[in-house]
């Protein structure tokens, strides 16, 4: 027991006696990174509350949310991804293609649309589905068992993406699909609550859950801390890659199909550079880009602050092209400050 | 009885060259062998051979008795042989409790949620906390990221793990190096009691104090063969110096069986280990 007493004088929280585990806030670092970013969002979206009486109104919230959506779930699955200390750029391309996809099995696999348009509906949405798990499976393939670098592979299946949602319709855009499509992505539940959102924030609720509290996320956290520790100990990296990008694929695919919905059409720019928000989401929630760290929650506050900075400016009138500016800022800024705190950490 | 963890004539060739000539050893249960040998003498070879990693070019493992082939680590874990590396087997951002049930978690009961993978971090964090007390592990909560652990807490957790999940014999790869005098105490005194539970212990070291602190016998490797096997009382510094350096020669056995060492101080039952493997074996089936 003397050894007990001899090992708490080396550890960094002082504060927690030994046997006692310290108060939920102080349980862990991401707990703690999460409330401090939340306030950084609460911060933003009060300062805009003061410069506009817009911005706290059903209309932006309907807008913000609606550009939320769209960054969130592919900042869902870039969450695993960067977890397990990969990258995935690929999410925007995939995208774009499964919704293009999407839309074309719509408008030309089902020539008879009048009377088949709930068949041509759910093959669409089954085929921009099947896309995005496709690629990420491609992905995964090519990062588990042919180990090239995960920057590598998905440059080039962004590119193979993109490339072939412009290849399917000459570059133009698919809009004769059915009506029924838009009405899913243009219905707000009680007037608040749009399809996609409500769609998003379920499947967010349900990667949280899977990355905090299963198995698949402890290996995913695991592999991206030590692959050699996880290794080791018996986890079958390689598998668990490939359903860590088969996951960031079939969510990219799932917004793909959101995002034809509200739009109802299939574009094949949409999703474009969307990766590097979902990426810089990820970040400023606290994930590590060098694996082991990250959560669902930070994620969804961090495209908060993108997505309240992209209206928010908007409504203060602040030219358009400033936004980006100030998303790669609070980007850096954040790292940053990050960086800060984990080196106090370390030299106490 | 049979030795818990026999090696004979094993040998291991890369291309021309010849890493391990005919090596033969033994571990009993609950019994702590000593693994010597310079830089190059073959004990990575071997060792990685005993854990599965590398498929040995001839000879025997025999455990219990039965001659067996690990064609894994995992394989090799699965039939009771575990190894410890000296580092890079923690995931250092995650706490002890994680670290501990790594790869092997304990999922929730209800079948719903067993389904999902819902882990059962309440019963995980209490099996550590339980298991890490009954060796006196340095660890005081099984919440700290394993990053925040000193160098000796990391080794220990790194081989009360190890035990935990080991039921027959128990590899440790320079355990001590890298850590100070009072940690390295320590991890000898875990090394003990793992010992005590009835496992065999094979502990790789170039710190020769450490070896005669906690080793029942030796086994001296130079350049792949075995150079001496020494018992307790052969075991002096200045004889494993000088059978590992080539100064002395002609130790007990040169490639024949090293039956000639028998294992010293009446070693504990054998069966008691073996129960208490079996009742970690159960416990995890039915959680």
């Amino acid at each position: 027991m003397s050894m007990t007493t001899r090992g708490a004088a080396v550890t960094t929280e002082p504060a927690a006696p030994p046997g006692q585990p310290p108060p939920w806030w102080r349980r862990s670092q991401a707990a703690v990174r999460d409330l401090w970013i939340a306030g950084v969002l609460a911060a933003i979206v009060a300062g805009f509350s003061i410069a506009s009486p817009y911005f706290l109104t059903r209309a932006n919230w309907l807008n913000t949310s609606d550009t939320a959506t769209e960054v969130l779930l592919l900042a869902v699955g870039e969450t695993f991804v960067i977890c397990t200390g990969g990258i995935d750029l690929s999410v925007g391309a995939t995208l774009g293609l499964s919704g293009t996809a999407g839309a074309w099995v719509m408008a030309h696999g089902f020539p008879a649309a009048s009377g088949a348009a709930p068949l041509a509906v759910t093959a669409g949405i089954v085929c921009a589905l099947l896309i995005g798990c496709a690629i990420g499976a491609l992905n995964g393939l090519l990062v588990a068992r042919a180990d090239i670098p995960p920057f590598v592979v998905t440059l080039g299946t962004l590119g193979i993406g993109t490339g072939l949602a412009y290849l399917l319709n000459n570059g133009q855009e698919i809009s004769s699909i059915p009506a029924s499509v838009a009405v899913i992505g243009n219905t707000n539940l009680g007037g608040w609550l749009p399809i996609p959102v409500a769609v998003t924030a379920v499947i967010t609720i349900w990667c949280g859950i899977l990355l905090a509290r299963t198995r698949f996320g402890a290996y995913t956290l695991s592999i991206g801390d030590s692959r050699e520790a996880a290794v080791r100990a018996g986890i079958d990296d390689r598998r668990h890659l490939l359903k860590v990008y088969l996951l960031a694929g079939l969510l990219a695919g799932v917004a793909g199909v959101l995002v034809m919905a509200r739009l109802s059409a299939g574009s094949p720019a949409s999703g474009a550079n969307d990766e590097l928000n979902a990426i810089a989401a990820v970040v400023i929630g606290g994930a590590s880009l060098f694996g082991g760290k990250g959560t669902i929650l930070g994620s969804v506050i961090g495209t908060g602050i993108i997505a309240v900075l992209v209206t928010g400016l908007v409504i203060i009138n602040v030219p358009p092209f400033w936004q980006e500016v100030v998303v790669g800022a609070v980007l850096i800024i954040a790292v940053y400050f990050d960086q800060l705190r984990t080196r106090r950490r370390n030299r106490s | 009885m049979p030795a818990r963890l026999a090696v004979r004539d094993l040998s291991k060739h890369y291309g021309g060259v010849q890493a391990l000539r005919g090596v033969s050893l033994q571990v009993d249960a609950g019994e702590v062998l000593g693994l010597v040998g310079d830089n190059g003498a073959g004990k990575s070879t071997l060792v990685k051979t005993l854990s599965g990693a590398i498929a040995p070019s001839g000879g025997q493992i025999l455990l219990d008795g039965e001659p067996v082939r690990f064609s894994s680590p995992a394989a090799a874990r699965d039939a009771g042989v575990s190894i410890v590396y000296q580092d890079l087997s923690l995931a250092d951002q995650r706490d002890v409790a994680a670290n501990f049930f790594l790869g092997r978690e304990i999922l929730a009961r209800h079948w719903l949620a067993r389904r999902l993978g819902w882990l059962d971090t309440r019963a995980m964090a209490a099996h550590t906390r339980r298991e890490l007390a009954r060796l006196h592990t340095p660890i005081p909560d099984v919440h700290t990221a394993a990053r925040d652990l000193s160098g000796g807490q990391r080794q220990a957790l790194a081989i009360a793990r190890a035990a935990a999940w080991t039921s027959k014999v128990l590899l440790l790869d320079e355990p001590t190096s890298a850590l100070g005098v009072e940690q390295q105490q320590q991890v000898l005194e875990l090394v003990r009691r793992v010992r005590d539970e009835g496992i065999a212990v094979i502990f790789i070291s170039h710190q020769m104090p450490d070896v005669l602190a906690v080793c029942d016998r030796a086994v001296v490797l130079r350049l792949g063969s075995v150079a001496a096997t020494l018992g307790r009382d052969q075991m002096t510094g200045e004889n494993l110096v000088g059978y590992i350096t080539g100064a002395k020669t002609g130790g007990t056995g040169n490639g024949t069986p090293a039956t000639s060492a028998s294992p010293v101080g009446g070693s504990p039952p054998g069966t008691a280990g073996q129960t208490t493997g079996t009742s970690h074996d159960d416990e995890r089936e039915t959680r």
